[in-house]
């Protein structure tokens, strides 16, 4: 077969790229789907409560991820501003990650804790008034949306059926967890519990 | 990684290797002995524009066995293959390790030298004052502003009023295991708006606004609702937090709106614990540049 064969063959050349880019991710990404270290919980990490689900759902329709990381990386200039380091274990019941990629703001994997709730939520409804240099933006609307519980109960079925540990009093008692609360109360909740539930902070 | 997932990433890597070694070695084959000088691949633009089709260039070639022996030589030294931990024995966990180890090495004499320090005399020390300013820049200036002027809610540190003391050991506290304050709702025990008006009157007046009739009729009330905390004369309680009422300074801001939303609503001011991002050493210098802040 002559290089040309496969030039000149659409089909035949869209198999042997797919099998080419695919070899990458057979060895890298499927072991690791597969690994105890990245599937299996730490010590200490619990699934989200309903309203910290809804938080973070709230926190992935705004785009929160576009500016702000949540993986604080094995450097020490990074653990030093942040705290330990990320590990696998630690977001197994984020679905998906949120990583991110980009750090406009700084990273929030263990932001929970740092500041009140006060602080969290004046930060929210006007960053500048609590910081005057910060670019981020107000999200002043989420004071007023109030939570779906219906859609929250539907969520936490969801995850159940994926296989996360959800009891079914949860199930049961998800809907009256958010009864009422408003999307900044959920989103607050959220950030306010990120990395806290880690036996090993330093 | 299990025994089976450790072998599916070593053959994995063994053959695909191989076969990039295969698959570069087949497409150099197709080279210039096949090729005739006038093998044009047929494309032809602005009348006289045409492609050769020529192999691309032993320099060009070559690179990609380069490349190929690179990766070998890698995947021998450092962990490639499943649980094979690498000639050089690197590891992520082992790298962070040593850059704390040497950077503790580096660091932590310094900062030994000042938890042995008086406190005062680290207010007044410019080496432990620029550490301080740096770690007061990094962890502090969100609330407490890069000023450290504050902002609602958030105590203005450079004024030497102290709502939970100005001891060494209290601003340590306050740092090391954070505080929460609690102002409670007092609507129900005010009765209605003109008693809520009355007590805002009365407490304002404590720091020099005008009290009338009425403010002075709320006396009672404060000393009996309010003293517990604030104490009987306003003058307030590190022990609580309780501001002192009677400097005009103000933590949520002195306007009658303000301290009419404050017995409404209630307050819960926190200070989140910082021990354990900083450890002992770090939290005395931050301590001892926050005290400074305030003796200018």
């Amino acid at each position: 077969m002559r290089h040309e064969t496969i030039e000149k063959s659409l089909n035949l050349m869209m198999v042997l790229i797919v099998v080419a880019i695919s070899i990458g991710g057979l060895v890298e990404i499927v072991p690791l789907m597969m690994s105890s270290d990245a599937t299996e919980p730490d010590e200490g990490i619990s699934v989200y409560s309903p309203l910290r689900l809804a938080g973070r759902d709230v926190y992935i329709r705004e785009g929160c991820y576009n500016c702000h990381s949540q993986m604080i990386r094995p450097f020490r200039s990074e653990t030093e501003r942040y705290g330990p380091y990320t590990t696998a274990g630690e977001t197994v019941y984020d679905r998906p990650f949120q990583f991110g990629s980009k750090r406009t703001g700084p990273d929030l994997a263990r932001v929970g804790g740092r500041y009140s709730d006060d602080w969290q939520r004046l930060h929210l409804m006007d960053p500048r008034a609590l910081v005057p240099e910060s670019n981020m933006p107000a999200y002043p609307w989420l004071a007023d949306n109030v939570i779906d519980p219906d859609l929250v109960t539907a969520k936490v079925k969801a995850l159940q059926m994926l296989g996360d540990p959800y009891t079914d009093e949860q199930l049961a008692g998800a809907a009256a967890a958010v009864e009422g609360r408003t999307e900044l109360d959920a989103l607050v909740a959220y950030l306010q519990g990120l990395g806290t539930n880690r036996k090993n902070r330093r | 990684m299990p025994a089976f997932w450790h072998w599916f990433v070593a053959a994995g890597t063994i053959v695909f290797t191989i076969w990039c070694i295969w698959l570069v070695g087949w497409s150099a084959k197709q080279g210039p002995a096949n090729v005739a000088d006038d093998d044009l691949v047929g494309h032809k633009w602005d009348g006289d524009l045409e492609e050769w089709n020529n192999p691309a260039p032993k320099w060009w070639l070559y690179l990609y066995f380069i490349t190929i022996a690179w990766a070998v030589g890698y995947m021998i030294a450092f962990p490639s293959f499943g649980n094979y931990e690498g000639m050089l024995g690197w590891s992520q966990e082992g790298q962070y390790e040593a850059e704390m180890q040497a950077a503790t090495e580096t660091y932590e004499p310094i900062y030994e030298k000042f938890a042995a320090m008086d406190f005062m005399a680290l207010t007044q020390n410019d080496e432990a004052q620029a550490l301080g300013r740096s770690l007061f820049a990094s962890y502090c200036t969100t609330c407490h502003g890069s000023d450290a002027r504050g902002a609602p809610g958030y105590p203005n540190l450079t004024d030497d009023d102290w709502q939970w003391g100005s001891a060494e050991a209290e601003i340590f506290q306050t740092i090391y295991n954070g505080r929460m304050a609690a102002m409670p709702v007092l609507t129900p025990a005010l009765g209605g708006d003109q008693g809520i008006d009355n007590m805002v009157r009365y407490v304002r007046s404590l720091s020099g606004g005008d009290a009338n009739a009425g403010a002075m009729s709320a006396k009672p009330m404060f000393v009996a609702l309010c003293s517990a905390c604030h104490g009987v004369d306003g003058k307030g309680n590190k022990i609580f937090g309780a501001p002192n009422l009677t400097d005009d300074i103000w933590l949520y801001g002195g306007s009658a709106e303000s301290v009419r939303e404050t017995l409404v609503k209630g307050r819960n001011g926190v200070m989140p614990a910082h021990g354990e991002l900083f450890g002992d050493n770090r939290t005395k210098i931050l301590a001892a540049y926050v005290y400074s802040l305030s003796q200018n």
